[in-house]
């Protein structure tokens, strides 16, 4: 029994409802039930298409519930499409978050009220909704829907504790940044509909593949546009700056919507326009450098942060930048592999966070950690697992998702090779970094108060749980995408995802492949990078405390403090563009507002009572008075009929 | 000519009685003067009217004045119990000292 694509995101939203209407009235007991009884039967709904759809041929299935807009030449259908493509997301997306549903029941237990407690449960679900939404979407428009709706409840849930005046601040930011890249993706499905005439994918994809030499030029100004909401949505320099503020929302939040699935729907736009993409390779090209630049800006800011929760972020902007580099080269299926590696791996290591955090009393500077190993067992290991594997050590998932990433941009030759070799020192860079915090919360001595070190304790099992299943998701989740230095046939994810690289009329596929000696020379090249970089900060951080960082800190305190201050982007952002608009903003009130719209009303009424201040004063109220006028005017009159004047 | 009487002097009797009247309706400060002034203006326009009346060979200008007297009668009396009334309130039937519509 499978059931209809429609059943899959309605499930949510009826979670949503139920406890958005009820759950305040009915209780914390509830509203778990409901949200993880939502999000466990979506999954479950979700599957019984997945399964059969993964030993099919890959040919995507279309449903179809009728008309949705019609309006001059534009008609569009409201229809679901499962491919290879939604399939993967739907796979990982529903199960991520049920897990992290799980978690949250546990998570949120101790600190919201009632009423908070079902409102963060409903945009939860809410969330799911949309997600879902927005990947299984057969048109841009229905797309744009799901892309709105994550947007909102990543404002709603980044805000959840508003009563803090920095988490509405966040959600705001988030908003506002997430606009501009909306606005380019607009933009894109305005050139799209009126370059091919249509918003559905099937016919804008199959239209262009057909004749690219027709469409090719108009093209580039669409992919950019397009990749400006993609930048937007997964956080790529310039428009990354939303995200680390966005921690401010509770850590299941953070691991769902910030890391797992709603931050990569950028990556998921582009793998899904990739028939666009290929046609503008100097986009393609851009989308590259963008993704590579992001993944070491983000990294070298991620080394200098004390914040458990900001590393994180930093860490999965530079891994986001990871994917768009496999897009730009083209390697749109590995992209999307390290889409669904990093949900696993990333996902855990935020919970592994939100773990530390329940027990630190909501502190996550790591310098006020250490030594948490004895005190958390199962998340020391779980979080040292995913660490693990987003540093790219064999055999865990990060390895076979990042190295693919490194030799397709090795491959592609020309400006790939300098892809890669920033991409590999990156690694590095991920790989000391994560060590840097596992190393300062979970080794060495307690470094907090003494009331913190008595309060340390594990996890309940709901938060537990879900950490030991995304632990063992990311040891074997890379083992669908095997190299085939490896395994001939390992690429099993590979294979799978191909027939979303709809082949272009004139554009011949073919690529060839490394040999085999230079691939496992490049893998060998990583992963001695990435164990260099784990061996450098365990030494400096878990055997010797910090002491050769602290002098390098001191040896250079311009530089550092720079990269503390993440390089003070946000400030000079706030100097280009946030004081401008505020320049403006009060010109437009102050003078424009108050000045001449409101003066401009304030003087006509005022020229009107000065003129009646004049006139009062022939109202004497005495009547001779009036009748001596009266006897003027008909005087008046009266010459004037006699012709006198 | 009217029994004797030329419309010219007709005329000019009706113009002096409507000036009287007018300089007494402006000049008295009694309510009830100037009230009786208005009634002298009203009858030296029903004195043209019947002036003319008799001069022309129309008869319909001495059939107004008919209406014109009987109006004049009403007013009268809604006249006089305004000013009763104003006097009630007011215990003044001066004009100068009433100008409650001042600005």
């Amino acid at each position: 029994m499978s059931a209809p694509l429609w059943l899959i995101p309605v499930i949510p939203l009826a979670g949503f409802v139920v406890n958005g209407l009820l759950g305040t009235r009915l209780g914390k007991r509830f509203v778990s039930v409901v949200a993880c009884g939502a999000a466990g039967l979506v999954t479950i709904a979700a599957y019984t298409r997945v399964i059969p759809f993964l030993s099919g041929d890959g040919a995507p299935i279309l449903e179809t519930y009728g008309s949705w807009i019609s309006v001059g030449d534009l008609s569009l259908d409201f229809s679901f499409r499962l491919d290879p493509l939604s399939t993967l997301m739907l796979a990982f997306v529903t199960f991520v978050a049920f897990l992290i549903h799980i978690y949250a029941t546990g998570y949120m237990h101790h600190e919201a009220t009632d009423g908070g407690y079902a409102r963060f449960f409903a945009y939860l679900n809410l969330f799911l909704f949309a997600m879902l939404l927005l990947v299984l979407a057969e048109s841009f428009v229905l797309m744009f829907v799901g892309w709105e709706g994550v947007g909102l409840c990543s404002y709603l849930l980044v805000g959840y504790y508003f009563w803090e005046g920095y988490a509405a601040e966040a959600g705001r930011k988030a908003f506002v940044v997430n606009r501009i890249g909306d606005y380019g993706f607009l933009l894109g499905m305005f050139a799209i509909f009126t370059t091919f005439g249509s918003l559905n994918y099937t016919e804008v994809f199959s239209k262009a593949a057909a004749d690219p030499a027709k469409f090719a030029p108009g093209l580039a100004i669409i992919c950019f546009c397009l990749f400006v909401g993609a930048m937007g949505k997964s956080a790529q320099v310039p428009l990354y700056v939303w995200l680390p503020d966005a921690m401010a929302g509770p850590t299941p939040v953070s691991a769902l919507i910030h890391a797992a699935t709603m931050v990569t729907a950028g990556v998921y736009m582009v793998a899904r326009c990739n028939v666009l993409f290929r046609l503008a390779p100097e986009v393609m090209l851009f989308v590259a450098a963008i993704g590579c630049f992001t993944a070491i800006f983000s990294g070298i800011i991620a080394v200098a942060q004390n914040d458990l929760k900001k590393v994180l972020a930093y860490s999965t902007i530079s891994q986001l930048g990871y994917m768009f580099l496999a897009c730009g080269v083209g390697a749109f299926t590995i992209g999307m592999f390290h889409v669904m590696t990093h949900a696993f791996f990333k996902a855990c290591l935020f919970l592994g966070a939100g773990s530390v955090m329940h027990a630190m009393s909501g502190d996550l500077d790591v310098r006020h950690m250490g030594g948490l190993k004895a005190k958390l067992p199962i998340t020391h290991a779980t979080f040292l697992i995913a660490a693990l594997a987003i540093c790219g050590i064999p055999p865990l998932a990060g390895f076979f998702s990042k190295d693919a990433i490194l030799s397709a941009s090795f491959e592609h030759g020309g400006y790939g090779r300098v892809f890669w070799a920033v991409a590999l020192f990156t690694a590095g860079l991920t790989a000391f970094y994560m060590f840097r915090v596992v190393s300062l919360t979970f080794y060495g001595r307690f470094r907090g108060t003494h009331e913190q070190e008595h309060h340390v304790h594990e996890s309940p099992t709901s938060m537990t749980l879900p950490l030991i299943v995304l632990a063992f998701l990311s040891i074997v989740g890379g083992w669908v995408g095997l190299p085939a230095v490896i395994a001939e046939n390992g690429n099993r994810i590979g294979r799978f995802l191909s027939p979303i690289l709809v082949p272009i009329a004139g554009h011949d596929a073919v690529h060839e492949a490394l040999p085999h000696a230079t691939e496992w020379l490049l893998m060998a090249v990583s992963v001695a990078v990435a164990a260099a970089g784990i061996l450098l900060a365990w030494k400096w951080y878990a055997k010797e405390e910090g002491r050769v960082p602290a002098r390098i800190a001191a040896a250079w305190p311009g530089l550092y403090s720079l990269v503390a201050d993440k390089f003070r982007i946000d400030e000079l952002y706030d100097f280009l563009f946030v004081r401008p608009f505020e320049w403006i903003a009060r010109f437009l009130w102050k003078v424009v507002d108050v000045l001449i719209i409101d003066g401009v009303l304030n003087a006509g009424a005022f020229l009107v009572e000065l003129t009646g201040d004049f006139l009062r004063f022939l109202q004497t109220g005495n009547v001779r008075n009036y009748a001596l006028s009266f006897l003027i005017g008909l005087v008046a009159l009266l010459l004037l009929v006699v012709g006198a004047f | 000519m009217i029994g004797g009487i030329p419309l010219s002097d007709v005329l000019l009797a009706s113009g002096a009685l409507f000036c009287i009247g007018i300089a007494g309706a402006l000049l008295r400060r009694s309510a009830i003067q100037i009230f009786l002034s208005i009634e002298l203006m009203m009858n030296a326009a029903n004195l043209t009217l019947l002036g003319y009346g008799a001069s022309l060979p129309s008869r319909e200008g001495q059939i107004i004045v008919f209406f014109v007297i009987a109006i004049a009668a009403a007013e009268a009396a809604v006249g006089l119990a305004i000013f009763v009334a104003l006097f009630r309130h007011t215990e003044t039937i001066d004009v100068n000292k009433i100008h409650l519509l001042k600005w």
